[in-house]
């Protein structure tokens, strides 16, 4: 399934992943995901949000640079070795490069997990999850 | 090659009575017809007879871009309207244009001097030069053009933009020198690059660049990549635009052409006169200019002068490579950095807001050993990838070197964390105000 993704530029200052945050509980809205990625200097905070046009607005208004990126979700069997083989080996053999990735609370059954991932082909990398019905 | 060998090369005894006289008519001329130069003088205390050597050029008041501002549009005048044929007009620093106009006399020595500092910069009737200074108020296109085709070179007016057609210019119709600013000539690489063309494969020679600081790191840099010989030209709209000073091959300091131009370098903070040789503000007088004469005009541009012969023959006095202004020079491990020079770059790295703050450690009044730039991302460049942004902030960081000439590092910062001011914005911070 296509997401959107919601990213945020900050400073790798005290406070700020809290005036993010503060700006999405007062324009109630949830977090499904969140991933940040970062520097010495600087982080890129990556979320999935419940609203994610409302959750951009709100951090716009705030004056907070922001982008919006097509993301796939996966939802892969709770196993040793699922994300492996339900993600990792199928876009290696269709050389896909996996960007970047992190854990997601989706609405699946308790014996799966779910992840959001990012490749440098969103077509095809959909065309493998689907064929394998963990998209 | 020199066009004009009498002028160009004559004995400084020579030349200096040449100055005198023009300046003591040009005085007595303004003092006569310009109501500020006469008001400026009698503050001062000082009649066109008090010009009696060169020496007595201190006596006079001096000139400034505020005086062009406050005498709007045209209180600086000489002549009457009629007698003018063209009017150019910079941006100003100060809000309101300066309006620069000529006479028909004016706009042929313009001409005259133009092709002077084509030949200097090594241009010959042979060459096809691509004119990419802009056209229109800016005195930068029609004054390389006039002198180009006075020269006898052939001359294609691309005027600035179209990257892609410059490049198809340069390729189709051969052209041998290339005149534009020096952030220009980089960008013009990298849209060459970008479409498969090696501009060092092409008939390109020669570039005469200008009208913006550049660092000699930023001249290798275009030498380099363009397969050219970059050479530094310098002009100032309230003075005549470009042709006041060049270099010659031997790339040593700007020749200022001193049979029209009187120059001198003062302390910017007490006025005072300095030698040969220290640094300081450049000041001139224009001795031939009919339409707006103006008398000691302090540039802000801060250099130093040699009046030690060139080997090229020229007797004409070298300003060294100028850096940026004097009102807001930092010294960073003895380099001159301006604030002009870093938007320069960041409005070359497309999607950077040039909202940039200069972070020193000004213990030392101005000069400090490190140089911190903060760069406000701005959602154009922002990306979710880590690598881009670390490609952004080295892109920065090497485009900076390049121009600066000295390592700066480069700070990616939140739109909040540059406070907003009114008007002209604080680009210098000391750490101490953080």
């Amino acid at each position: 399934m296509r997401l959107k993704q919601v990213s945020v530029f900050v400073e790798n200052e005290p406070g700020r992943l809290e005036a993010i945050l503060e700006v999405l509980e007062g324009a109630k809205i949830s977090i499904r995901a969140l991933s940040v990625s970062d520097t010495a200097e600087f982080g890129i905070v990556r979320m999935i949000l419940d609203k994610p046009e409302e959750g951009l607005q709100a951090l716009r208004q705030a004056e907070f640079t922001t982008r919006v990126d097509w993301m796939l979700s996966a939802q892969i069997p709770d196993v040793p070795g699922g994300l492996l083989n339900s993600v990792a080996k199928p876009m290696a053999k269709a050389g896909i490069n996996i960007k970047y990735f992190y854990a997601y609370i989706g609405h699946a059954g308790e014996d799966k997990a779910m992840v959001v991932l990012k490749t440098n082909d969103i077509e095809k990398a959909e065309e493998i999850l689907k064929s394998l019905s963990v998209d | 090659m020199i066009r004009d060998p009498e002028n160009e090369s004559m004995p400084r005894e020579r030349l200096e009575r040449l100055q005198l006289e023009r300046l003591r008519a040009k005085v007595g001329e303004v003092y006569e017809r310009v109501p500020f130069y006469r008001r400026t003088l009698k503050e001062k205390g000082v009649t066109p007879d008090d010009i009696q050597s060169l020496a007595d050029l201190r006596k006079l008041p001096f000139t400034s871009k505020l005086d062009f501002r406050d005498n709007y549009p045209f209180g600086l005048m000489a002549v009457p309207m009629e007698q003018v044929v063209r009017i150019h007009s910079s941006s100003g620093t100060t809000g309101k244009p300066i309006i620069a106009p000529y006479t028909r006399h004016d706009v042929d020595t313009w001409a005259e001097i133009m092709a002077r500092t084509l030949t200097s910069a090594g241009t010959t009737e042979n060459d096809v030069l691509q004119n990419a200074y802009g056209y229109g108020l800016f005195t930068g296109g029609l004054g390389f053009h006039h002198g180009a085709e006075l020269l006898g070179a052939t001359v294609i007016p691309t005027s600035t933009g179209n990257t892609k057609r410059q490049i198809l210019m340069i390729q189709d119709l051969g052209t041998t020198v290339i005149t534009c600013t020096p952030s220009y000539a980089i960008t013009l690489h990298e849209a060459a690059r970008e479409m498969g063309v090696d501009l060092r494969d092409t008939t390109l020679r020669l570039g005469i660049h200008g009208a913006e600081p550049w660092s000699e790191k930023m001249r290798e840099d275009i030498e380099d990549r363009l397969g050219i010989i970059a050479i530094n030209v310098y002009g100032l709209t309230e003075v005549i635009g470009p042709g006041v000073s060049v270099e010659c091959p031997y790339k040593c300091g700007m020749h200022i052409w001193e049979d029209h131009f009187l120059a001198e370098v003062i302390n910017p903070e007490t006025g005072e006169q300095l030698p040969y040789g220290e640094e300081g503000e450049l000041v001139i007088t224009t001795l031939t200019k009919e339409a707006q004469p103006v008398i000691r005009f302090r540039t802000r541009d801060i250099i130093s002068l040699n009046p030690e012969p060139c080997d090229c023959g020229r007797t004409m006095v070298r300003m060294s490579r100028l850096t940026g202004r004097s009102d807001d020079m930092l010294i960073v491990r003895g380099v001159n950095v301006f604030p002009s020079q870093i938007e320069s770059v960041l409005l070359e790295v497309e999607g950077v807001e040039p909202h940039y703050l200069i972070v020193v450690d000004r213990q030392h009044a101005f000069k400090t050993d490190e140089l911190e730039i903060w760069v406000e991302v701005s959602d154009e460049v922002f990306s979710d990838e880590m690598g881009k942004m670390e490609n952004l902030e080295k892109r920065l960081r090497s485009e900076m070197d390049s121009v600066l000439g000295i390592a700066a590092r480069i700070k990616l910062v939140e739109p909040r964390t540059i406070a907003r001011t009114e008007g002209k914005a604080k680009r210098v911070v000391d750490r101490s105000e953080l």
